[in-house]
């Protein structure tokens, strides 16, 4: 037994998730709380697993490690190679807790419960699957595959109300509107990704990324007909493109406030507090090492649309009166700073300020994972009883549901970067490192989070304070002990980190300084 | 001496065949059963020859030789390689779940599954065929049933002429690369027919360039190569759905197979001469088919023309010529016979409800065939190239050749992916979930137990492939080892 | 030249001579036989036929080196011996499909005139001498202008009857005066005295050219090569439906025993000239056969506008053997006439079949026929699918020996002609078959009844075209065996 786990520790974390999937699949569809609790317990193999993971990670020593090897496509020479490091084993760790708390959070889904949990779990597994792979087609193989589960998350499980009239002047529900446009910007934005994955495996002759990371970078011979200088910016932009799609950064943000609206609350929850950093991560894990030149050649230009992202994301925040739109947008603002800290590390690659600039986007990626997970968490519990979405619906709710009050104001102080809570350490080390490398952007950014604390204070505002709208008097139910439980977990990291960060930074930081 | 496995599969159907006819016409049933029993065992004999390939020794397995015509060199040679054994395999399984998904055809079954397994046994033929005369033989055999299948159990409105069309465009490709066939007879001067032989026959450049288009696009024709590729969607339209799953499925891969190996196997230097300007048309195929099949309405049209859109990356990953595109073309030709069986077989079991395939009409049809929606969005994945299902394992190789060659084709071809993506999603979402439409209300059943087999089998192996490509990668690429040995290690 | 007589003589002709008493008996039988009961003479004249065709492979193979005989009248060699035998399997057919034909089936006269005309085709394949060739035509021939004509209160049978004759009439007479230009060059009827006087370069082109097309014109004529091809559609839409089939298969096989015979002994010097004149007649006859055959609602017409295209399709591998280096050449010709008697005998007995009962033979009442009769509606779909070409059956091997004796000799031109009308070909026989399984009938639900002497005639014959098709080792080398005897 413990060899099986110690060496196929992650093989078992990866693929738990959709073995439970497939054990949900001969459980009876319509005995729904069975589905449900199996589906929850299902989820914590996966979060056990990994806090062994955790435990068991050496993080003084540099370089991946659990590392794992197996034949999977030797024909064009990808293999299945497992393996992590600081960066992967916060995001491997970060998916794992917000599945369990996610599935948690939709025992309130009653269409399809079973089909919904499935598709909950294989899409655990894709994401996993992008954090733990070491190698550069199993990575492209994972980061499609997570999209079809979210895809048919948000399609079928969507908001049931609104209608966007798309071109021709026809109408088509919401949801289904959203889901296209996430899946069509998606697919588009990884096509040139593939192709240039597929271009690297043609002249490498490898895709496993240890390999790559020797052959790529120090490739100096034409290609194509055209110099490698050429080629390569173009990869470059290949990847950043579906990497910016992802994460996302201004101006590719578009579908985001869409499927975020759209999504279930649990969907709205992983979609921030994992897909997200799917981009961050590709940033980090492919585009930095694999195009180091190129990196440092247009890192300006990605510090400029990541401090766009972070202005207009505030500003566009602001000016929502949905109150899920607002939080979908405060996301762009805040996987912002992700991009700053990573396009600062990128000009700098080397010095102290880029090490500190990429802890701090590797920690504000889990930080914002935490606080985004937790903000939609709860948007969706005051939607389930209001069954409104609109901020001037609201009002004055604070004294009818106390202690949701609380939690909230909690959370979107986190949020908004509150010393003492995590988003303030991520961010100040983020504007601390990129500060002497990109003043002015760092500057200008800082006039982003001023607007930040405008909108969530709009937010809560218009939520909680000011005079009550009378029809939710007596209607209000406060939040139960299952949400509760959900959101717990959640605010104990967000303190935890905000106050003795050090237990995460020591992980991401021995693997940030051994990469850059 | 050796069981005659292969004999075994080629004559299994053709024998079922005649027991058929041999059943009086109002035994509907045991007509059925006899038909699955002989599908069954067929596809149970091409699973073992698939499994029992023994890879490390490689070339040709399973070979059965017998003298037909000494006097011109013809001979009965069967024997699969890395190339074949997955396209026995494949024709097995769209045989066994096209008799699962036909068990309601009512009008004349027993001439219905007679044609068919007629088809079948030519369809096997040409996979195991190592003699070109024998190839040609079973080739016709298996264009000739088509029309019959297609004009009598076709869609009413067009079988006729799509039968018709169907039948000439590929009568006329293959007398055409008979013709061709014939000068590579006599030029070889071996008096052989025997491909093995005429491997090593040499023939000279100037009469390699002059052949080579002759033989490749008679074969071609039938794997829907543009501009050649017209017959395809009407053919597949007004076919009944077993037959669209044989045509597409298998059917155009025989093409492409013949095309590979009488065209770029025994004429490699006239592949090399050529390929540069045919890869160019599959380009077409290949986005154009795409482009075509996103403005089309009626469902089963969709699927035609997707099906010359992903065959079109079959045949570019052969004009390639290098290793990863054909391999990637070998696995893609089993993949997309699975995938488009899936596809048909969905669209009949909607069409036999809805009596439209309108798309704009279809709707909500997940409420009623749950099995269905799912088997048609694993196709959809796998159409949309979706790693993770078979699709992915053979697309990614194709375009890695075409990088290693033409890296702009790469780079357009690539538009097919979001194209593909963009009709699929829309027909995911239009046609099974929303809304059931006031006029299906309380007509529409779940398919039945057999359909949902076929489904699930199809399903499977679509998932099986894509998630672990060794069980069939390596024995593509020992087959394409043998067409790389013939190009000189191009 | 004198042939001393020998006692193998006997033996080599015994065929024809239990023919005749076969005839002899049959008309013996025919008096003395009460009507009613002479509805067993089809089946005597049938299995008569076949003990013949037992004892000629018993007895009268041919074996070491062609011989001339009977003063030199007869060849024994493989060449006649193959066409015999294919022309007793047609008379013996035939008759089977006869039998059960209303005012024709219970006639001694019908019998004896088919195997009247048959002794006629067996002399045609082995007559070495213009003198017997001429007179085996005649026999040959006349026989049939009264079987065409037979159905005498059948206005379309006796035109039938009467065109043929006159046609039949004019064209040998222009044959017979070849054949005495000829004579009057050389001073010699033996075919193979002219060839070696032909090729000792004695005769002046233009007289040997000359000659040749004279003659051509009676041979053409009897294979219906264009522009000699007319009559067909019209004698085979009148005459009973065996005896066109009779008339397509075993008739046109005789002629293009006597045209190859006649081509190789008397005009080899002149190859290429009769082999551009025949690649022309090849082409024509093909095309314009099949393209008239497009448009036919009858389907006996549809098979005459056939049975004229493969004339043509035959002609190919008449025109290969005229170049040099032709090794497949001949026995592609022997080989395909072979397959196609067998196909197209089997396509009239199941149009024979079908007209019996439906009265008609427009392909519009064929409708529903794989309804009421599936094992007829098969057979015409062996027949047909034969005839247009397609494996397994025997139409694909010959087209493809013929067309590769067409490539071998670098004839590729002519090959894709051919390539191109067998397109054309599937075209129209596709059309008679999607009428055949697809269209509809009120009638479909009555069952169409199969006499015993069309089954147990078409399953011979079905059965034949599918061996000839699998298994054509057997058939190709007995074929390659009398193609040798050309040279």
């Amino acid at each position: 037994m413990d060899f099986i786990v110690n060496n196929y520790l992650l093989t078992l974390i990866l693929f738990t998730p959709t073995l439970g999937a497939l054990i949900l699949f001969f459980l009876p569809g319509e005995n729904k709380s069975l589905i449900r609790w199996a589906a929850f317990l299902l989820s914590f193999i996966p979060l056990a697993l990994s806090l062994a993971l955790w435990f068991q990670f050496d993080s003084t020593q540099a370089g991946f490690q659990f590392e794992q090897r197996a034949a999977w496509y030797p024909a064009i020479n990808s293999s299945y190679h497992l393996g992590v490091d600081g960066i992967s084993l916060t995001m491997v760790l970060l998916t794992t807790l917000l599945t369990p708390l996610s599935i948690l959070a939709s025992f309130g889904i009653q269409d399809r419960v079973k089909a919904f949990m499935m598709l909950f779990l294989f899409l655990e597994t894709g994401m996993l699957g992008v954090f733990l792979a070491l190698d550069l087609l199993l990575f492209f193989v994972f980061w499609e595959i997570g999209l079809v589960p979210m895809y048919f998350l948000i399609n079928q499980w969507g908001s049931e109300k609104g209608e966007r009239t798309v071109w021709g002047g026809r109408k088509m529900p919401a949801r289904a509107y959203a889901s296209f446009k996430f899946m069509i910007y998606t697919m588009a934005g990884s096509l040139g990704l593939l192709l240039a994955i597929q271009m690297i495996g043609v002249v490498s002759g490898t895709f496993d990324l240890m390999e790559l990371y020797r052959i790529w970078p120090s490739l100096d011979k034409p290609l194509f007909g055209l110099s490698i200088n050429v080629v390569k910016s173009i990869a470059f932009w290949a990847f950043t493109i579906a990497f910016a799609l992802k994460v996302p950064v201004w101006p590719f943000h578009t579908w985001l406030p869409d499927a975020h609206t759209e999504a279930p609350t649990a969907g709205s929850m992983i979609l921030a507090g994992v897909l997200l950093k799917l981009g961050a991560y590709g940033f980090l894990r492919l585009v930095l090492p694999l195009y180091p030149t190129e990196a440092r050649t247009y890192a300006g230009a990605l510090a400029f649309l990541a401090v766009m992202a972070i202005i207009f994301g505030a500003l566009a925040s602001f000016g929502q009166s949905d109150f899920k739109r607002l939080v979908a947008y405060s996301s762009v603002n805040h996987m912002g700073f992700v991009v700053l800290g990573i396009a600062a590390a990128a000009a700098a690659a080397g010095t102290q300020d880029a090490h500190i600039a990429m802890n701090g986007a590797v920690l504000q990626m889990f930080n914002h994972g935490l606080s985004a997970a937790g903000m939609f968490f709860l948007v969706g519990v005051i939607y389930e009883r209001t069954h409104t979405r609109d901020l001037n619906e609201y009002g004055g709710l604070f004294p009818l549901v106390p202690v949701y009050g609380a939690i909230l104001m909690f959370t979107s102080m986190a949020s908004l970067g509150l010393p003492g809570l995590n988003g303030f350490i991520s961010e100040f080390l983020v504007v601390r490192g990129s500060w002497p490398i990109f003043s002015v952007y760092t500057a200008l950014a800082m006039i982003g989070l001023f607007f930040t604390g405008a909108y969530i204070l709009k937010g809560i505002r218009q939520v909680l304070h000011g005079p009550l709208n009378e029809k939710w008097a007596g209607h209000l139910t406060e939040i139960n002990a299952r949400e509760v439980f959900v959101i717990v977990p959640l605010m104990i990291l967000i303190l935890w980190i905000g106050v003795y960060p050090d237990w995460i930074l020591g992980v991401i930081n021995r693997a940030v300084t051994a990469l850059f | 001496m050796q069981f005659p496995i292969i004999s075994f599969i080629v004559f299994t159907p053709i024998l079922a065949g005649v027991l058929l006819l041999l059943f009086p016409a109002d035994r509907k049933t045991e007509v059925r059963v006899t038909a699955l029993a002989a599908a069954t065992f067929s596809l149970a004999l091409s699973i073992w020859l698939y499994f029992s390939y023994n890879l490390p020794q490689g070339g040709y397995q399973f070979v059965e030789k017998y003298a037909w015509l000494p006097d011109l060199g013809i001979s009965y040679h069967v024997g699969v390689d890395g190339m074949s054994a997955p396209l026995v395999l494949l024709t097995g399984v769209v045989m066994f779940t096209g008799v699962l998904i036909s068990w309601k055809i009512d009008d004349r079954p027993r001439e219905f599954f007679a044609f068919l397994f007629i088809l079948a046994t030519g369809v096997f033929g040409v996979f195991v065929a190592l003699d070109l005369f024998m190839l040609f033989f079973f080739y016709e055999i298996a264009v000739f049933p088509m029309y019959l299948l297609i004009a009598i159990w076709g869609w009413k409105e067009t079988r006729e002429y799509a039968a018709m069309k169907l039948t000439l465009y590929l009568f006329v490709g293959s007398v055409i690369a008979l013709v061709g066939a014939l000068a590579m007879y006599f030029m070889s001067g071996l008096k052989t027919f025997d491909m093995l032989a005429l491997e090593g026959a040499n023939f000279p450049i100037w009469f390699q360039n002059i052949a080579f288009p002759f033989v490749f696009f008679g074969f071609a024709v039938l794997g829907g190569i543009f501009p050649f590729h017209n017959w395809s969607p009407d053919g597949h339209v007004a076919a009944p759905t077993a037959v669209s799953m044989f045509h597409a499925g298998v059917l155009m891969k025989l093409g492409a197979f013949a095309a590979l190996r009488v065209g770029i196997m025994l004429l490699p230097e006239g592949a090399k001469t050529h390929m540069p300007w045919i890869i160019l048309l599959t380009l077409v195929n290949v986005v154009y088919g795409a482009y075509i099949a996103s403005v089309q309405n009626d469902f089963k049209y969709v699927i035609g023309f997707s099906s010359v859109s992903h065959m079109g990356l079959v045949a570019m990953g052969f004009a390639t010529l290098n290793r990863e595109g054909m391999i990637g073309a070998g696995v893609q030709m089993f993949s997309h016979g699975v995938m488009t069986a899936l596809f048909f077989a969905v669209v009949g079991m909607i069409y036999d409800q809805a009596h439209t395939r309108e798309i704009p009409r279809l709707s909500g049809f997940r409420l009623f065939m749950p099995v269905v929606a799912v088997a048609f969005i694993i196709g959809g994945l796998v159409s949309m190239g979706m790693p993770g299902f078979s699709g992915f394992i053979a697309e990614f190789p194709i375009f890695m050749g075409v990088w290693a060659t033409y890296p702009w084709i790469a780079i357009v071809a690539a538009i097919s992916i979001v194209l593909t993506a963009s009709y699929i999603i829309r027909i995911i979402s239009k046609v099974f979930f929303g809304q059931l439409p006031e006029e299906f209300e309380g007509h529409i059943t779940d398919v039945t137990v057999l359909d949902k087999l076929a489904l699930v089998v199809l399903s499977v192996i679509l998932i099986g492939v894509g998630v672990y490509p060794q069980i069939m990668v390596p024995l593509v690429e020992s087959g394409v080892n043998n067409v790389l040995r013939l190009l000189g290690g191009a | 030249m004198t042939i001393a007589f020998e006692p193998w003589m006997y033996v080599a002709v015994l065929p024809e001579i239990l023919l005749v008493v076969l005839t002899l008996v049959v008309l013996g039988l025919d008096l003395a036989l009460p009507e009613e009961r002479r509805g067993g003479l089809g089946w005597l004249t049938a299995g008569g036929l076949t003990a013949i065709i037992l004892v000629g492979f018993a007895v009268a193979m041919p074996a070491g080196e062609p011989r001339l005989m009977w003063g030199g009248m007869l060849r024994h060699d493989w060449l006649g011996f193959a066409f015999k035998l294919t022309a007793l399997f047609a008379a013996a057919a035939t008759s089977l499909l006869s039998m059960d034909l209303a005012q024709v089936g219970k006639r001694g006269e019908y019998y004896l005139l088919l195997l009247a005309s048959t002794l006629g085709m067996m002399l045609m394949g082995s007559a070495a001498d213009l003198v017997m060739l001429y007179l085996a035509i005649e026999t040959t021939s006349i026989p049939l202008y009264v079987l065409a004509g037979f159905l005498t209160r059948d206005d379309k049978s006796t035109e039938a009857g009467f065109k043929y004759l006159l046609f039949g009439a004019m064209t040998s007479a222009v044959m017979l005066y070849g054949f005495s230009l000829l004579y009057g060059f050389t001073g010699s009827t033996n075919l193979y005295e002219l060839a070696s006087l032909a090729q000792a370069g004695q005769l002046s082109l233009a007289s040997v050219f000359g000659s040749l097309l004279l003659v051509l014109v009676g041979f053409a004529f009897k294979i219906s090569a264009v522009p000699l091809q007319f009559w067909a559609p019209d004698v085979y839409e009148g005459a009973p439906t065996p005896v066109a089939g009779f008339l397509s298969t075993a008739s046109k096989a005789a002629g293009f025993a006597v045209l190859v015979r006649v081509l190789m002994a008397v005009f080899p010097g002149i190859q290429p000239y009769w082999g551009a004149v025949i690649s022309a007649l090849a082409v024509a006859t093909m095309t314009l056969g099949n393209f008239f055959a497009l448009s036919q609602k009858n389907i006996k017409r549809l098979l005459a506008y056939s049975s004229i295209a493969h004339a043509g399709y035959a002609l190919i591998g008449v025109a290969a053997i005229s170049m040099p280096g032709s090794t497949l050449g001949a026995t592609s010709v022997v080989f395909y006439l072979i397959t196609y008697v067998v196909t197209n005998l089997a396509a009239f007995g199941a149009v024979a079949a079908v007209g019996r009962v439906t009265g008609s033979d427009e392909i519009a009442s064929y409708a529903g026929l794989s309804r009421r009769s599936p094992w007829l509606a098969l057979v015409l779909l062996v027949a047909l699918l034969s005839l247009s070409g397609m494996p397994p059956f025997g139409g694909f091997v010959v087209k493809f020996a013929v067309f590769a004796a067409a490539v071998e000799v670098n004839l590729i031109w002519l090959a894709v002609i051919g390539v191109l009308n067998s397109i054309i070909g599937l075209y129209y026989y596709l059309t008679v078959l999607k009428v055949v399984y697809l269209y509809r009938s009120e009638e479909e639900d009555k069952p169409m009844p199969v006499p015993g002497g069309y089954a147990l005639g078409l399953l011979v014959l079905c059965v034949g075209i599918l061996l000839i098709g699998t298994l054509f080792a057997p058939w190709f080398s007995f074929s390659s065996g009398a193609a040798a005897a050309l040279f």
